[in-house]
């Protein structure tokens, strides 16, 4: 009887959190459309940015998704998402490389590496996960981060640069990485599939009205496929949550002892969800990194877990729509945002970058401000890191729970600080 | 069932230890074959063992700091890597500013050579070429290290204490980014030598020596002590020195008592009447002083300075307090040497590329042999 109840709840709940993103959406691409505009960006170069923001924002909310289920849902605490990417990509790329290339694939079609680097990802977080049964959260968290490190030094080392089978020579290139058919390659089958001429076709001439370009056409194809992910892995998500297995989950996150002395097994349950998970970082990584034609040891980073943590933490973890959300804003305020500005600075500001900063104090000092504003926007990636940083801290201190994380789904199937709601026997 | 399952896990966990202890075993035997069949000189085994030893200081002098802050304020501080940075490059800008006063552009100068216009042979940047400057810069280096620890202290952690550790973690990595790239943002990203080439005194004829020697002839055994390095006889000493200190500190004096008091009970120690916040400050000074001068020492012995310096160390330093276990000085002390032994000895068998993967693994492997570290459940800060 309360099921229905939650049921209607929850459609109704869907319908407006699907509202409320896309009215996020619109809203910030117009703010940033106008603005590019007025400031005298041509529409191809403000097209261009959207594409990108949407990209980025997409491959954010897959990723955000992921951890979710391992952080938000369960409670453990994984920072080698890189790691799983990581061994995602490469594993596409060893798979589906031309077998003449240098280092050499196995050539074969793209959906059996989409596939085979997720399985791998998967087998991947099995491992990792039987030390996390054992240790608490924060030595968790510096094993995945271990973790992610030796899988970024083994792929960067010679050992595993080339190793040959017969006369190919295999491996992961080392430093230089690997070249693969890019998975963005499945916008032109696409086109093929529902009859359009991938090299000039009426939607490109549509769009190239306003002088946008085909190859962002291309990009923003790509992302709507994203997009696609995005609601599979929400659905996902979303059955997991609802599901027995699910609760399992949230009563291992809230008390492992109390779960586990109700007869819950949750040694299994943590093995699997850390592979469902993992699973779906490597997907998630095969399309974000997948989507270039080389993939390098540089580029598998860290940092780059803290992107996904940036994002999550930003939309709520717990709340599914929070990280799609999280991912959005992180997109597009945080990480392309700042080089929006870069452009519309160059575009429009005269000034030269001295060589310091004591170079540019020194000219401030007579009182000229134009070399200091130089410097600063040259070292905007450092800027957009230190922003990144004090965003971390300023939500920890001010709102931890994130946009959303109020929504963080209970671990009883009432919530039992609402007892009105109905009964509570399970 | 319960309880079979429980014996099941445990037995197998025994295994896995017994499986560790036996691969260490083999390859200790296969380290004897290779000595005695004469495939790996003695000399070449005891520098390896030596750059451990060297390894382990300054990752222990580290260590000992992130030990500290982890059993007090309770969470795993991320920026701990950076503040080794910070240490570096502060210490490094007065040794600078102080030795090459006259040999170089005041600006160059402060931005640690960033235009090309300080070079460090040109301004003699050695313990010989200018001690003075090199001493002040390691005083420096530890006195800046703490201004900026507390001041974060007092602007980020201070109004976090309640939090809980994830929550106090995720701030850190904030911290840590926001630290990591104000020194990007001042100094360049680029990786650069800003230490003239070190000095070196000897060989040693201990033979010559009086008594010394004397005895060495009687007992009828040759021993030289080859060239020293003197910049990594710097780190030796620095290292060795401010490590008796901090134990003399916490095991004789009342601070040292309330910080293991804090460390073992915050609430008991709040009744007792120990003022926990200065035990807080007390922690950041001392942990955050050996941090910058691990990271100033580093670059002394490596050369190099760049804005990553502490970060890749900071998983070694952590998987030396992990190996320890966290909370106990000796245990962190521990670990780093295992750490730093591991990262040398290894190359005996794999190329150097693969060191840190072997420390990484041999860390993760103890976790799951032992979940609390080799020393781990005693919290005795």
């Amino acid at each position: 009887m309360s099921e229905e109840t939650t049921d209607t709840d929850e459609s109704i709940r869907w319908q407006s959190d699907l509202k409320f993103i896309a009215k996020l959406v619109a809203v910030t691409y117009v703010g940033f459309a106008v603005l590019g505009i007025v400031t005298g960006v041509s529409t191809n170069e403000v097209a261009g940015f959207l594409a990108t923001v949407t990209f980025y924002a997409a491959v954010f909310a897959l990723l955000a998704l992921a951890l979710n289920l391992h952080w938000g849902y369960t409670g453990m605490f994984n920072i080698g998402v890189v790691g799983f990417m990581a061994i995602g990509v490469y594993t596409f790329a060893v798979l589906t490389a031309a077998p003449d290339a240098s280092p050499a694939g196995l050539g074969l079609p793209m959906i059996v590496g989409v596939i085979g680097g997720t399985i791998a990802a998967a087998l991947a977080g099995a491992i990792i996960a039987l030390p996390a049964l054992r240790v608490r959260a924060d030595y968790f968290a510096i094993i995945t981060l271990g973790f992610s490190e030796i899988v970024r030094l083994s792929i960067t080392s010679g050992t595993l640069r080339q190793i040959e089978v017969g006369d190919t020579v295999y491996g992961t290139g080392g430093g230089s990485g690997i070249r693969y058919p890019p998975v963005d390659g499945v916008v032109t089958w696409l086109f093929e599939l529902i009859g359009l001429d991938p090299n000039q076709n009426v939607l490109y001439e549509t769009v190239g009205v306003i002088g946008v370009s085909n190859s962002v056409v291309d990009r923003f194809v790509y992302a709507l496929i994203l997009i696609v992910f995005i609601l599979l892995f929400y659905a996902l998500l979303h059955r997991i949550a609802r599901s027995p297995f699910g609760r399992v989950l949230k009563a291992i996150r809230e008390d492992e002892v109390a779960a586990r002395s109700l007869g819950k097994r949750t040694q299994i349950t943590k093995i699997k969800v850390f592979m469902v998970g993992s699973a779906l970082m490597g997907l998630g990584g095969i399309l974000w990194l997948g989507s270039r034609s080389l993939v390098q040891p540089d580029g598998l980073m860290p940092v780059i877990t803290f992107y996904i943590f940036v994002a999550l933490i930003i939309g709520g973890s717990g709340s599914n729509t929070g990280s799609v959300v999280g991912a959005f804003v992180f997109a597009a305020f945080l990480w392309e945002g700042p080089r929006f500005i870069r452009t519309i600075a160059r575009a429009n500001l005269n000034y030269r970058s001295p060589g310091t900063i004591y170079d540019a104090f020194v000219e401030l000092v007579a009182l000229d401000p134009m070399p200091l504003v130089g410097y600063l926007i040259g070292s905007l990636d450092e800027l957009r890191w230190i922003l990144l940083g004090t965003v971390l801290i300023v939500l920890m201190i001010k709102r931890p729970e994130g946009l959303m994380g109020h929504r963080k789904e209970i671990a009883a199937a009432t919530d039992l600080s609402r007892p009105k709601r109905g009964e509570t026997d399970e | 069932m319960f309880s079979k399952q429980r014996l099941s896990t445990v037995s197998a966990q025994d295994l896995f230890g017994y499986l560790l202890l036996g691969g260490i075993a083999l390859l200790a035997l296969d380290l004897i074959r290779r000595l005695v069949m004469g495939t790996l000189a003695p000399g070449t085994l005891w520098t390896l063992i030596w750059n451990g030893f060297v390894d382990s200081l300054y990752i222990g002098l580290a260590a000992i700091g992130l030990s500290m802050t982890y059993s007090i304020l309770r969470f795993a501080n991320f920026s701990h890597g950076d503040l080794l940075t910070v240490g570096a490059f502060g210490g490094w800008t007065v040794a600078y500013i102080i030795g090459g006063i006259g040999a170089a552009g005041f600006g160059s100068r402060l931005l640690l050579d960033a235009d090309g216009g300080a070079q460090a042979g040109a301004l003699g940047m050695s313990i010989v070429g200018s001690p003075l400057a090199l001493i002040l810069g390691l005083i420096s280096a530890a006195l800046i290290t703490i201004g900026i620890a507390l001041a974060v202290d007092r602007l980020v952690y201070k109004r976090m204490r309640r939090a809980g550790g994830i929550a106090l973690l995720i701030a850190s990595i904030g911290v840590a980014l926001v630290l990591r790239y104000i020194i990007a943002l001042i100094y360049t990203v680029d990786s650069r030598g800003i230490v003239a080439s070190a000095p070196f005194v000897g060989p040693l004829e201990v033979h010559e020596l009086a008594v010394v020697g004397a005895l060495l002839d009687l007992l009828g055994v040759e021993w030289n002590i080859g060239p020293i390095n003197l910049h990594e006889a710097t780190l030796v000493i620095s290292a060795l020195v401010l490590i008796i200190g901090v134990h003399l500190l916490l095991q004789y004096t009342k601070l040292g008592k309330s910080m293991r008091a804090m460390a073992d009970n915050r609430d008991l120690a709040l009744i007792t009447g120990i003022e926990t916040e200065r035990v807080i400050t007390a922690t950041w000074v001392i942990g955050a002083g050996l941090a910058g001068v691990a990271g100033y020492l580093i670059v002394l012995d490596q050369s190099q300075i760049s804005i990553n310096v502490g970060w890749f160390l900071l998983l070694l330093i952590f998987a030396a307090v992990i190996l320890g276990g966290i909370g106990s000085i000796y245990g962190a002390l521990a670990g780093a040497l295992i750490i730093g032994l591991t990262l040398n000895v290894s190359l005996i068998w794999l190329p150097s590329d693969l060191n840190e993967v072997t420390a990484f693994t041999l860390m993760i492997l103890v976790l799951i042999f032992k979940p609390d570290g080799l020393l781990g459940g005693v919290e005795t800060a």
